[in-house]
This record gives C-alpha cells, sequence and structure tokens, in this order.
C-alpha cells in the first residue's frame, strides 16, 4: 500500500480545479437579458406586512409589491396618480375624494376596491395590532382617538367607501403635505381576503407574507423569500400600468457592507445599499461613475439631556454647538460627501430650507461657556457621551471629544451600548449627551420639528416650550405655505436658541450602482419606483 | 452499550432543562426589549405588542409557559421577523451550515490529520518544525483574517470563485476552507502528539523489529490508537462546525444558522436566542455522546468506564 498522501493532494487539488471552472457570466451581465435587477439592501427585513414594519430596508422590498393612493415622481417628486386615478379636495381643505383606477388590480387579479382601503385603515387603526406606525395616518378625522382605544366604533373615523371605486377621507385639520402622505408604505391597501384566510385582521403572528400566499398591488409580485438569501419578485401581470414595467424580477439581497461592495466589484449586485468608509477615496479615483452621494432627508445630531447639571443651561448647549468644526468633520472624517448642519431641518424639505441659526465660533463659544460660569472651562464637571456601538460613531465622538477638549477646555469620556440597551438608556434619560438621528417620514418640515414637541415621544431631551408648541400648532391650522415657513423657522430658530438638539450633519445616501441601470434618479426621499428602472447596457464614449 | 446509550440520553433532559432556564433567566435581566426602536413606540402600543406574544403576564407564568412549550417542540414565532417561526427559520438554515460543517470537517480531517502525522515521523527534524508552524499559522489566523484573504488570492485577483453566495458547487471552497483550517491546525497537533505518544510503545518497536514497513505500522498499527484525543476534540469541534459560523457566513453571504446566533441576541429576538441556544446545546450533547460511542469502539477499555 503506497502512501496516501500524495494520491489525496492530488485528488483535491484536482476536485478544487475542476469545480473552480470558468467563471459564468456575472449578474450584471446576464441582466442586460434577462431585465432582472440584483440590490443590495443592508440587512434583513423584519418583514412585508406593511402595517407593523417601519424601517427603510423594509420600504425598499415593499415598494416594489405595493401601490398607495398616490405616487412620487423619482426625478421631481411631484405627487403622481398611484391607484388613485385623479381626487378632488373639498374647498375647506378637510376632505378628499379618491377615484379608483378601473386598471387597478390585486396580484390574484380581483379588482382593488375602494373598501380594501377602509380595511386596510381599520387594521393598521386597530390597537390590537399594534403598529408601530399607525400615528402616520393620525390626520385622518377620529384616527387618533381610534388607535387610542377613546373608542371602538370605526365609523367616527373619517375613511369611507362611497362606492368600489370611490373613498372618501375626511381630515382632522388642514394638512398641506396630504397628498405625500399615502406614498408612505403605513397607508398602502393589503388584500382583505388573504389577510383573513390566514387569521383574524388583528393578528400580528399570520402566514399571509409568506411567498405562497402573499397578494400585493405593486408593479411586482413576491416571488420567494429566504431568510439571509434573497426576496425574489417578478413581474406582476395584474398591475395596472404593466406594460410600462421594463424590469422582469429583482433580487433584494440583505448583504453586509464590506461584502455588498466586494460583490459590487465582482458585477455580481447592481446598487448597493452604502459604501464602506475606507473604500470611498478608491472609488473616488478609480470609479467615479458609480459613485453616489445623494442627500437624504435624515440628520444626525446630539441629544443633549437637558435636566443634569450644568446642561441645564442653554449657553453651555451653544457653547457647545458652537465649538464643533462641521467642515472639518464632513470633509475629513466623514468623506461621504454629508452637508455640516447649521439648523435642524434638512434643506429643501417639502420647498423649506431653515436659515442658519448659528455657525462654526470657537471665539464665541468659549464666551459663552464663560458667561455660564465656566471660563476656559474651569470647573466643567466631566461627562459622558453615550453613542451605539460602531465604529463610524465612534470616530465622530472622539472628533467632538478633541474638538471640545481644544476649544472649550472640557473633557468627556466616551461609552458606547450595543443598540437595544442605547434605546433603553436614551428612553430612560440615562445618559449626558447621546448621539441620535432621525429621518423624515414625510416631505414636509413637521416631521422634523415636531420632535420638539413637549409630549412628543420621541423628544428625550426633557426640553420644553409651550411658545414652540403653539407654533408648531399653527403650523397645521393654516394651508398658506409662505405662513406655514414663516411659522417654521421661527420654531427653528427656537429650537436652535435653546439646543436642546446639536445639528451635526445632514445625511447623504451613499451607494454604488451600475452603469447599466437606467431610470435610477437621486431624490431626498430616497425614493425610486422600480417601474422607472431599466438595464442597458452602457454607451461606450 | 444500550445502557450507556440510555443513561446518557436520560442525562440530557436536566442539563437542557438548565440551559433553558439560565438562558431564560439572563434574557429577563439584560436591558432593552425587542421592540424597542430608534422612532419608538407610545407604551400603549408597546404594551399591545408584548400581549401578542405573552410578555404581558407575571414572569411564573411566563416561564411554565415557556417550558411548556418547549416541551411540546414549539419554539414559538419569531420576535424580529414577523411572519417566521423559530423552528421554520432553524429548518431553512441549518442544512446549509451543515453542508458547510461538513465540508469543513473533510478539509479539517484531510488537512489536520495527514499533517499530525508528518510532523511525528519527522519528529526532531526540520519538517517537523515547518508542519507544525503551519499547524501555529493555521490556529493565530482568526477567520475574519484568511476569508478575506482567501477572496482576495481566488477570487479578485485569479478569478477562480464567486465573490459571495452560496448556489454553484465552487462556492463552497473557499468558506469550507476558511472555517476548515482553523480546526484542521487543532487537528494536527492532536494528530501529532497522540502519534508520537504511540510510537513509543514497545509494540511498535516489536513491529519495527519485525521488519514491517514504516507506513503499514503508523497506518494500521498507530493510527487508529493516536486518534483518540483528536476524536474527543471534534466532538464539540463538529457541533460547532456544522451548527454556523457568525463570520464565514457573514463574509461569504451564506444563509446559515450562524448569523442568527449572533443576531438574536442583538435583536432581543427571545424566542430566537432561546430556540439557537437550546438547538446548538442538544447538537453538543449529541456529538459528545457520538464521540463517546466512537471511544468504546476504538479502545475496548473504555467501554468499562
Amino acid at each position: 500500500m503506497q502512501f496516501p498522501l500524495t494520491v489525496t493532494l492530488v485528488t483535491l487539488v484536482t476536485i478544487f480545479l475542476s469545480i473552480s471552472c470558468t467563471p459564468n457570466r456575472t449578474n450584471v451581465e446576464r441582466g442586460l437579458d434577462s431585465q432582472e435587477l440584483f440590490i443590495g439592501i443592508g440587512s434583513e427585513p423584519e418583514g412585508l406586512d406593511p402595517h407593523l414594519v417601519s424601517g427603510v430596508t423594509e420600504h425598499y422590498v415593499l415598494l416594489s409589491v405595493f401601490e398607495g393612493l398616490t405616487t412620487v415622481h423619482p426625478e421631481t417628486l411631484e405627487i403622481l396618480p398611484g391607484v388613485a386615478a385623479s381626487w378632488d379636495i373639498a374647498d375647506d381643505g378637510l376632505s378628499y375624494i379618491f377615484y379608483l383606477d378601473p386598471k387597478a388590480k390585486w396580484s390574484n387579479g380581483d379588482s382593488l376596491r375602494a373598501s380594501d382601503f377602509v380595511f386596510s385603515y381599520e387594521r393598521i387603526l386597530s390597537p390590537k395590532l399594534g403598529a408601530p406606525y399607525a400615528y402616520m395616518l393620525y390626520s385622518i378625522r377620529g384616527a387618533e382617538a381610534f388607535h387610542k382605544g377613546k373608542t371602538k366604533d370605526f365609523s367616527t373615523v373619517g375613511v369611507r367607501a362611497i362606492d368600489d371605486r370611490t373613498l372618501e377621507i375626511e381630515l382632522e385639520s388642514v394638512t398641506p403635505y396630504f397628498l405625500s402622505l399615502p406614498t408612505h408604505f403605513t397607508w398602502w391597501p393589503v388584500h382583505p381576503e388573504t389577510i383573513l384566510e390566514h387569521g383574524a385582521m388583528t393578528d400580528r403572528i399570520s402566514k399571509w407574507t409568506k411567498a405562497k400566499h402573499f397578494v400585493g398591488n405593486g408593479p411586482f409580485q413576491l416571488e420567494s423569500w429566504k431568510l439571509n438569501n434573497a426576496i425574489t419578485v417578478n413581474r406582476n401581470p395584474h398591475y395596472r400600468e404593466a406594460g410600462s414595467v421594463h424590469l422582469n424580477g429583482i433580487h433584494f439581497m440583505p448583504i453586509n457592507s464590506e461584502t455588498e461592495e466586494r460583490a459590487f466589484r465582482a458585477g455580481q449586485i447592481h446598487i448597493t445599499s452604502s459604501i464602506p468608509t475606507a473604500r470611498i477615496d478608491w472609488y473616488r479615483s478609480n470609479r467615479p461613475q458609480n459613485i453616489r452621494f445623494d442627500p437624504y432627508l435624515g440628520i444626525y445630531y446630539y441629544l443633549i439631556n437637558t435636566s443634569n447639571g450644568p446642561l441645564k443651561d442653554p449657553k453651555v448647549r451653544q457653547a457647545l454647538a458652537y465649538s464643533i468644526n462641521r467642515e472639518q468633520l464632513t470633509e475629513y472624517v466623514l468623506k461621504g460627501g454629508q452637508k455640516p448642519a447649521y439648523h435642524f431641518t434638512p434643506p429643501n424639505t417639502g420647498g423649506y430650507t431653515a436659515e442658519a441659526g448659528f455657525s462654526y465660533d470657537p471665539e464665541k463659544a468659549r464666551a459663552l461657556l464663560a458667561e455660564a460660569g465656566f471660563p476656559n472651562g474651569q470647573g466643567f464637571p466631566t461627562f459622558e457621551l453615550l453613542y451605539n456601538t460602531s465604529e463610524s460613531h465612534k470616530t465622530i465622538a472622539e472628533a467632538i471629544q478633541q474638538m471640545w477638549k481644544k476649544e472649550l477646555g472640557i473633557e468627556i469620556s466616551l461609552y458606547n451600548q450595543e443598540w437595544k440597551v442605547y434605546l433603553d438608556s436614551r428612553q430612560k434619560s440615562e445618559f449626558d449627551i447621546a448621539r441620535a438621528a432621525w429621518i423624515g417620514d414625510y416631505l414636509d418640515p413637521y416631521t422634523f420639528l415636531s420632535l420638539g414637541i413637549s409630549d412628543s415621544g420621541n423628544n428625550h431631551s426633557h426640553w420644553k416650550s409651550d411658545h414652540f408648541d403653539a407654533l408648531m400648532r399653527a403650523t397645521t391650522q393654516t394651508l398658506d405655505p409662505t405662513l406655514r415657513f414663516q411659522l417654521f423657522q421661527q420654531a427653528e430658530s427656537e429650537l436652535i436658541e435653546a439646543m436642546p438638539f446639536i445639528p451635526l450633519f445632514f445625511y447623504v445616501r451613499s451607494l454604488l450602482i451600475d452603469e447599466s441601470v437606467q431610470g435610477w434618479h437621486s431624490n431626498i426621499l430616497d425614493y425610486h419606483p422600480y417601474q422607472y428602472l431599466r438595464l442597458e447596457a452602457p454607451q461606450q464614449p | 452499550m444500550a445502557q450507556l446509550i440510555l443513561r446518557r440520553l436520560f442525562q440530557t433532559i436536566p442539563t437542557l432543562w438548565l440551559i433553558a432556564t439560565a438562558t431564560f433567566i439572563l434574557l429577563q435581566l439584560i436591558p432593552g426589549g425587542p421592540f424597542d426602536q430608534e422612532k419608538p413606540v407610545t407604551p400603549e402600543v408597546k404594551r399591545l405588542i408584548e400581549a401578542h406574544y405573552g410578555m404581558d403576564k407575571p414572569i411564573h407564568e411566563q416561564y411554565l409557559q415557556f417550558l411548556l412549550n418547549r416541551l411540546q417542540g414549539d419554539f414559538g414565532p419569531s420576535y424580529k421577523y414577523a411572519g417566521w417561526d423559530v423552528d421554520e427559520i432553524i429548518a431553512q438554515s441549518f442544512p446549509i451550515s451543515l453542508e458547510l460543517g461538513f465540508y469543513a470537517l473533510l478539509v479539517a480531517l484531510f488537512v489536520g490529520v495527514p499533517l499530525g502525522i508528518l510532523a511525528a515521523i519527522y519528529h526532531g527534524k526540520r519538517m517537523e518544525t515547518l508542519f507544525m508552524g503551519l499547524a501555529l499559522i493555521g490556529i493565530c489566523l482568526p477567520a475574519f483574517v484568511l476569508g478575506p484573504l482567501l477572496l482576495l488570492v481566488f477570487s479578485t485577483e485569479l478569478g477562480w470563485f464567486n465573490t459571495f453566495g452560496w448556489n454553484t458547487p465552487s462556492d463552497r471552497v473557499l468558506p469550507a476552507l476558511t472555517l476548515g483550517l482553523f480546526y484542521a491546525a487543532f487537528v494536527a497537533r492532536l494528530t501529532r502528539s497522540g502519534t508520537l505518544d504511540v510510537l513509543k510503545n514497545p509494540y511498535i518497536q516489536t513491529a519495527r523489529a519485525k521488519g514491517l514497513k514504516e507506513h503499514r505500522i503508523i497506518l494500521v498499527h498507530t493510527l487508529k490508537v493516536a486518534l483518540s484525543p483528536v476524536v474527543s476534540y471534534l466532538g464539540p469541534a463538529v457541533a460547532g462546525m456544522i451548527s454556523g459560523s457568525f463570520v464565514v457566513e457573514t463574509l461569504f453571504f451564506i444563509p446559515g444558522l450562524g448569523s442568527f446566533f449572533v443576531n438574536s441576541a442583538f435583536n432581543r429576538d427571545d424566542t430566537m436566542v432561546m430556540g439557537t441556544v437550546l438547538f446548538y446545546a442538544a447538537l453538543i450533547l449529541l456529538f459528545n455522546l457520538i464521540v463517546d460511542l466512537l471511544h468504546a469502539w476504538m479502545n475496548p477499555r473504555t467501554q468499562r468506564d
């Protein structure tokens, strides 16, 4: 018997080489013929029930399989008819009548009826369902009272099917941005028969979102959902504008940032969900045509616990804000095209751009701190900066720690907590300063500035102002855009004056995109209806 | 033998109960809940969501209900992934981890054992230093270094393999190497020391004196006994390999069970944490039993223990 090592090695190498055969065509190359899009979405969606999810990842997928009353043009952000072909608005702005497109159908061929919307809105507003985003429908008359259990009678809520094709929605108060709301997934309809086949209307634990049961009304229909692998959707033949859809299918892949970038380089996916910071410079110099930094409706800020020690003093909070060099932060630390923030609402939110409320001014910062009784930072107690565990948050926190030490002479210590622990600490106000972020739910300054309202569940700063609350209330009582923007500006100025939130920068959505993807327009909502996309061989220069 | 199996199976019940109880208590103690979000829901909504999952009941009732459900084999719905049951998730992802683990085991054995034997044969020579040096590198190189290195060379540069995924047969190669080489290094060291121990025995000298060929001495008379420590080591190691590796699965984007071990804890997906912990515990117990049976077969003296 011969010593088997050589034999083993030879066999192994042969197997190794034979299966590592010549590489197949990449997904990107195949996509040109098959019109199949491969898109990275970063993480696994929590679900496909539009009433139960709350994240951006879920939005990416749901947008392919559902459609609301209205939709958004990806380039101009103009509100376009969705399943509602047209609508009438009452003179007082308190009632909308939507006329459904007769071609609008569910993916199983059933006609879409106005009563399906009534069912859907009753479902999401039912307290028993526990929908995390039900408040998005609070502009409907009586919706909040019903959702908070003050009444059990859904007929008190201002939604009514006049006939199969006509839906009436009455509003609680004038809501100038109302037509942009139905573009959000909380407003999308669900198929009543499918829901009821797999449980009661308000069952959270239901199998209706499984691929074999799923019924939607979007340009695509769910084909399969394999956890940590891919969600695949195919063209929906019953879609009202099926002829205008170019893609035959989309594969949503929950790949993490580094792997995604590698997959992109290898031509295996068309679009990534992000770019690892370490790779930005390489793409800038080698493949600038593939890199996108799109302004995004979100702000990164530091949240101050204003009930704590010297942080009670607005002068101290302002000193902290004035002493941060945001240009340096965005240019040398973040590198991803983020915009320095000197106000709270991102620029061009529904046509509104706030005036800069402050600037980078270390002199003024030192003066403010001295006025507050801490000249050159003397006697200032050490406080802590909390962030959720992540390399990028850490880098930002370290940069700011340095700036505060250099400009103000104050020491802070940094500590990080894993995500859920961090959320718990924030909820219980167990922090001095915490890293925070807010992504707008709809295209109106209200979604940002309402964070400062005294009884907002998201205002963990403990800062309260009756005047600010009154200003915010006033913005919901007028349709006049000029007056509303003035009110928003006043509220914004008051918020910056009090500085419970220190704005740092406005987010950008950074992504890699293959040249063959046509029709992907950058927009502040990161809203990309897939029916506008197609795959074409890039023109050779 | 049957008695041994029965006794060991009987012992698993209190062990699993202890593990389940300890996990249950730990899950109650850690701050943060499954339904906490950046944009938090109102307290009423949160209460209603928790009621769906029976989290509104007193803690002792939750515990009893929890034990009862597990006894019936019901691991409950995942808190994080709406519409998915824990056993459904395990059923979908475990076969993939099992397959990857199987290939990794092959790598561990086919690389580790020959390397260990060669090192023993060349004991005291430069070759031994070389082989054991290789093994040491294998132990010291964690998967998150080895994996990207393999990808860089064989995927990005040479273009032999896909950069990610679990679709074609060739997609198995790099992950199996990344996961298997680490274990191969341990196997090599254990094989070497085991072989050296056996080679000192008088019956080996007798065999040599009788003029037997060296490869026959090693393969026939030494290996079965020398591999005893390797087998002991492989029990828990195989359980580790087939239950999925977070790093390897994330790196190569493999839809296995490994990522759920880590992410379920971060997500406070309590039912999923419990499911993966108990599943892993049961695997370890099973493989330890198999190891004991193998020992009994390889070395009849241990049967009496």
